[in-house]
């Protein structure tokens, strides 16, 4: 039995968990306001929101219901369009849009609607930015966003004088959202819905990656879902190591204050890693054993020469080095009844320095041709260690070990980088794809490692000196 | 006045064709389509799918009981294969089951055997081997062989631009309804529903009075729905006359993408002549058109490539060839612009050309050349009420150009690492449907005797707000609050025989026709009032939902005179048809006077390149644009805007890539990227350009679908051209999109 609260109205159902949130929404529950566009998370025009009650609070984040099973609903508030409709009136963000005809067809509006609703719900600061950042999950083919960019800015003003001690009461009062929600906390207090118990079939964490490949699968099968598993969950700081559960959502990483400081441009590189929507679900450990040449997150980890935790569910543990985890395309070191729980890396020193690049078509929401890693320690300007990855390139999210070594000990200026790009360029074999030639990869591995460098020594190491035009 | 469809798209209410009341025992439908590009069917076996608990009928070319063909200009598309296939997703059967989830279930386990012929998938290989939907079409101005003997500057170049897909965001659909007598019902996501209708009667066998199509809305098109929501609509209708029982059909995304052509891709070749004044002489080119499998509207698309191969400038001698190839894609289609932005790319890029060998800016060249007063546009018409100088000169001014130009020098000069481009873009559109015989409209209006009114045209709303514009012709001609009136859903057996919704005139032609009837209908309660008031009926306006006399408020109110008329037994009713008056075009000698009207503009458009990573983004298009006396300008400004955003995505990053085997390999929204809110424009400036409008635009209100889209070629040459000041061995390419891998090999390429 899966329970929750969809908009205000309680739900109990005994469908299978695996059937995708959007069809229990829109066949089961026959609520039409939320789209079906792609069912691959790519368009943003089926988002509800999430509430999860935590200790009589309740925090709301956006997701695409599309790639999100069922299950992962229970003991949750489900907010769809029609949750957030008033009696009469449009509510706050709904007439934004609607006065700055920021809507054309109507396709995608309900899906704009509950995502800047997501953005007024949120404790993130209210700027442009984050405004938009709300909405990278929403494809609008009709009005070329600028509409859309006026209403956030109306929203972004209004939501400048939110009570952030009493935000849904403030929220309410300003038309923003339906009275009931103030009901909800208890409500779902109320509701006692017990966790739900599923330990066998496909292992699903939020269902990113596996939903677009295999939702109509899923929802006739068992699932076991492990997103909400508190033991896969939570960034921990011990000593000089920082844990992070393999169920962490890359969004949990990104709001996290003391990553934050030590990663100063975490935003920044996290921002190229999907949209909100998907960053709202996607975990670590999902990334990991999607197994992508291209993964974002395995690129990320690699160059922070990370540690994966592997637990089997007849009780053992194991550790070893991510860069051994991925073998060859797509095979990693996962035995039957394994599971990742965790990955921990140790915690960057002053004298460390870490960069994150990606090019892809698209700037956000898109897959790289090329994403790269870098940490590098150095000493009066000698490296004493150095870890650089590079995705796109190779058949597994590629660990630069003789690079990495070619650096190690040595003095950094610009002729060193580009011997070290030498040796680099040994240790890949890119191949053409929709994602770019063969060159292009080879030529993007240069560019983006020379990137490394001028973003590590901004003061030093020159875009005009390393590269003779 | 805002879109009328806000409030509804706001709250979700809005309906779509997917979230429409069904029957409860309705069926649903999906495609089996063609795994290989071309060959010879040799077996299909649907047995183990036939098993399927669930599965009720399997539809193949054998289930047709009146013609297997779908072909609108030439009949050459079969509903379904019989012998051979021609493209990867060519329907060959429809499985009709109890859900969707069982169909796909179904369609996995039939098994086909094709005997493989040669592929072709480009335009250029299917020249080569003489594969033509249609004979070539050449228009001609002038002598352009001499000419270029007497040019002081001869230069030839290719160009390649990529196709596009439309990405409508409501998948194409159709749900069809069995009703009394064998009628049918559908409501379909289409552009066309008397297409639909005269397609289904034909491939049923029926008289197109038994097949009723209704529209409710579209969620987005862009040309994809025009000719292209038809087929999906026919098998319904096939399902029905079978099983009669209510059969529902959505497409999912993966299944569309691959099913369904695109833009147009067009490899051409061009020669351009000019005179040391900078003056272009001499014009031609060879267009390729890669029209896919089957003819579809590549003929037409192909006829106004050949329209706007001179975009806005006047040359003396010019001469086009339009080649529409066949290949084994699947058929390329309508997508806004209608294969003048195709057109219009070649003439940018010899200029490009020219100015690049000779070494001036590009926009000395385009600002020489402008078309004026009473030039004649090389297929014949005259061009009046001209405004592409005028509109150039505005936005120089009003942008200040020389600033801009000043400060991309100042910036390129001051970084090593970003290097910024700017580049013009002029427009010149021409608006109605280039066959002749299609422009036309009709409306039905019907005054209701509590004074509510419902408009029924032939307009289909796809997010462009037609039923606005039809709403404000309304009520402001009736006189009357809009809350009075509504707007119906389009429907084949109200408004009848209607053309698509395209060619950026529907505002046009039904917004005339609605204009004709509501002026019917207030000259006859015109003469009820005046009995009424016992005052003269010129003397008499509707205003304000009441009568005004010599322009004072009455005391007789709207509801009134129409309660009256009812009692006085006076038609409430009326049904308008506009004709486009003027214009005309003989194929035979390629000659006459096509458009009613053109559409104008001119943008400016500033990028910045990242030289190390071979990324971009575009600082600001700045526009001013001919709108005519806009009657919406908030809806006419989304317009221009959606179309700007989706032609830099065509130029850019929209990447639609086949393999040799002629599959699609961009067949995932994770691997064709179309632009998001980070990749728009930062800045989008839109001026009106002040001018009087034209009367044969409704309002003097000028169409606006299609125009801007063009703008977005300038991308490419901003792009190019912070490239080239980055490169100095740069040789520039005509090669769309620029992609960011082209950009960074342009970059470093020596």
């Amino acid at each position: 039995m899966i329970q929750f609260i969809l908009n205000n109205k309680i739900i109990k159902t005994s469908a299978n968990s695996g059937m995708t949130l959007l069809d229990f929404i829109r066949e089961n529950e026959q609520l039409k306001g939320t789209k079906i566009g792609c069912r691959e998370g790519d368009c943003g025009a089926c988002t509800v929101l999430v509430g999860t009650l935590n200790k009589n609070k309740i925090s709301y984040k956006s997701i695409t219901s599309c790639i999100s099973p069922l299950g992962n609903a229970n003991g949750k508030h489900i907010v769809t369009i029609e949750g957030l409709n008033l009696a009469q009136d449009l509510n706050f963000v709904q007439k934004s849009l609607s006065d700055n005809h920021a809507t054309q067809c109507g396709f995608c509006t309900p899906g704009f609607a509950v995502s800047l609703t997501d953005y007024a719900l949120t404790k993130s600061n209210k700027n442009i930015e984050t405004g938009h950042d709300a909405i990278s999950g929403n494809i609008c083919r009709c009005t070329g966003y600028k509409s859309i960019e006026e209403a956030v800015k109306d929203i972004t003003e209004k939501l400048a004088f939110k009570d952030a001690d009493h935000q849904i009461k403030w929220l309410i009062d300003e038309n923003f959202i339906p009275n009931y929600f103030i009901e909800i906390p208890k409500k779902l207090n109320d509701l006692k819905v017990p966790e739900l118990i599923s330990s066998n079939g496909t292992i699903v964490a939020n269902g990113t990656d596996l939903f677009v490949q295999f939702a109509d699968k899923f929802s006739e099968e068992k699932i076991q879902l492990i997103g909400e598993d508190p033991s896969l969950k939570g960034i921990a700081f011990s000593d000089n190591i920082c844990t992070i559960g393999a169920s962490t959502t890359v969004t949990e990483i990104l709001e996290n204050d003391k990553l934050r400081i030590l990663f100063p441009k975490l935003k920044s590189f996290l921002k190229l890693v999907s949209s909100q929507q998907i960053r709202n679900m996607g975990t670590l450990g999902g990334n990991f054993v999607n197994a992508s040449p291209i993964g974002d997150m395995s690129i990320f980890f690699l160059a922070l020469n990370s540690t994966l935790k592997i637990k089997h569910n007849n009780g053992t543990t194991r550790e070893i080095p991510l860069s051994e985890f991925h073998q060859n395309y797509k095979k990693y070191d996962l035995q039957d009844g394994e599971l990742i729980t965790a990955v921990s890396f140790l915690i960057p020193d002053k004298n460390t320095f870490f960069n994150f690049e990606k090019v892809s078509k698209r700037t956000h929401l898109d897959i790289a041709s090329v994403n790269t890693a870098g940490k590098i320690t150095i000493d009066n300007n000698i490296i004493i260690d150095a870890y650089f990855s590079l995705g796109g390139v190779a058949a597994i999210p590629k660990f630069l070990v003789k690079t990495n070594d070619f650096l190690r000990g040595k003095i950094i200026d610009i002729e060193l980088i580009k011997q070290a790009e030498k040796v680099l360029q040994l240790e890949i074999s890119p191949i053409s794809d929709v994602r770019g030639t063969a060159d292009y990869k080879r030529l993007l591995a240069r560019q983006l490692f020379f990137a490394h460098f001028i973003e590590f020594f901004p003061n030093q190491i020159k875009f005009q000196n390393l590269i003779n035009n | 006045m805002k879109n009328i469809d806000s409030f509804g798209h706001l709250r979700g209410e809005s309906l779509f064709v997917d979230d429409i009341i069904t029957r409860h025992d309705t069926l649903f439908g999906l495609v089996f389509d063609s795994p290989k590009a071309h060959g010879k069917i040799i077996s299909v076996d649907y047995a183990k799918a036939e098993e399927v608990k669930g599965v009720v009928k399997i539809f193949t070319c054998n289930d047709i009981l009146g013609e297997n063909q779908i072909g609108g200009i030439i009949p050459d598309e079969p509903l379904w294969a019989e012998n051979e296939v021609h493209f990867i997703g060519q329907p060959i059967a429809f499985i009709v089951a109890e859900s969707e989830v069982i169909a796909k279930k179904a369609r996995a386990l039939i098994h086909i055997e094709i005997e493989e012929l040669p592929v072709i998938i480009t335009a250029k290989e299917a020249k080569e081997k003489g594969n033509f939907i249609n004979p070539s079409r050449s228009f001609k101005l002038g002598d352009t062989e001499n000419s270029f003997l007497k040019c002081d500057y001869v230069f030839e170049g290719e160009t390649f631009s990529n196709g596009q897909e439309h990405l409508y965001l409501e998948t194409q659909g159709s749900y069809a309804v069995p009703m009394e007598n064998g009628n049918i019902k559908i409501t379909s996501s289409t552009q066309g529903p008397t297409i639909v209708q005269k397609t289904v009667a034909k491939v049923l066998g029926v008289s197109m009075h038994k097949i009723e199509v209704d529209v409710i809305r579209l969620g987005g098109a862009f040309g994809g729905k025009e000719d292209q929501a038809t087929a999906w609509a026919v098998m319904t209708a096939v399902a029905v006359q079978h099983l009669k029982k209510p059969v529902k059909y959505v497409l999912n995304r993966h299944d569309d993408l691959r099913m369904t052509g695109k833009r147009h891709p067009y490899e051409s070749t061009f020669k351009i002549g000019l005179t040391k004044d900078l003056k272009i002489q001499a014009f031609e080119v060879d267009f390729l058109q890669n029209s896919g499998a089957a003819a579809d509207l590549s003929p037409a698309i192909a006829e106004r490539t050949l329209f706007h191969a001179t975009n806005s400038y006047f040359i003396p001698n010019v001469m086009t060839t339009v080649y529409s190839c066949k290949t084994n894609l699947p058929p390329n289609t309508a997508f806004r612009g209608f294969g003048g932005p195709q057109g219009m790319f070649v003439i940018e890029s010899a200029i490009a050309k020219a100015a690049n060998e000779i070494g001036v800016n590009k926009r000395l060249i385009q600002e020489a050349n402008l078309i004026a007063e009473n030039d004649e546009f090389y297929y014949g018409q005259i061009a009046t009420q001209v405004e592409a100088q005028k509109s150039w000169f505005a936005s120089k001014e009003k942008y200040n150009l020389e600033k801009l130009e000043k400060e991309v020098e100042i910036f390129n000069k001051d970084n090593s690492q970003f290097k910024k481009g700017i580049s013009l873009m002029p427009i010149a559109f021409g608006i109605s449907f280039t066959n002749t015989p299609m422009n036309h409209a009709r409306a039905l209006i019907h005054i209701y005797q509590d004074g509510s009114v419902g408009v029924s045209t032939g307009a289909v709303e796809m997010g462009q707000s037609v039923n606005t514009k039809m709403l404000q012709v309304a009520f402001n001609t009736l006189g009357i609050d809009p809350s009075k009136v509504k707007l119906e859903t389009t429907n084949t057996t109200r408004v009848a025989n209607t053309s698509p919704t395209a060619a950026s005139a529907t505002a046009d032609l039904n917004g005339k026709a609605v204009l004709q009837a509501c002026n019917s209908l207030v000259d006859r309660l015109k003469l009820v009032a005046s009995k009424m008031l016992s005052v003269k009926e010129n003397d008499i306006i509707f205003k304000e939902d009441f009568v005004f006399i010599n322009n004072k408020k009455s005391n007789l109110s709207w509801e009134k005179v129409v309660a009256k008329a009812m009692l006085e037994r006076v038609a409430l009713s009326e049904n308008a048809h506009y004709a486009t008056p003027i214009i005309h075009f003989d194929k035979t000698k390629e000659k006459g006077h096509p458009f009613s009207y053109h559409v104008y503009g001119t943008a400016i458009t500033t990028t910045t390149v990242d030289c190390l990573r071979g990324t971009y983004e575009v600082n600001a298009v700045q526009i001013v644009h001919d709108f005519g006396k806009s009657m919406n300008l908030g809806i006419d400004i989304g317009q221009v805007e959606g179309g700007l955003a989706q032609g830099i995505g065509w130029m850019t990053m929209e990447e639609i890539v086949y393999n040799e085997n002629g599959q699609l390999l961009s067949n995932t929204l994770s691997s064709y990227k179309v632009p998001d809110v980070f990749s728009v424009p930062k800045e989008i400036d839109v001026i009106p350009l002040e001018t009087e409008g034209n009367d044969m635009a409704i309002l003097k209100s000028k169409a606006v679908g299609e125009p801007p889209l063009m703008y977005g070629i300038g991308t490419y040459f901003a792009i190019q051209n912070a490239v080239a000041a980055f490169n100095p061995n740069y040789k520039p390419k005509f090669h769309s999109p620029f992609t960011p891998e082209k950009v960074l090999m342009s970059l470093y390429e020596n």
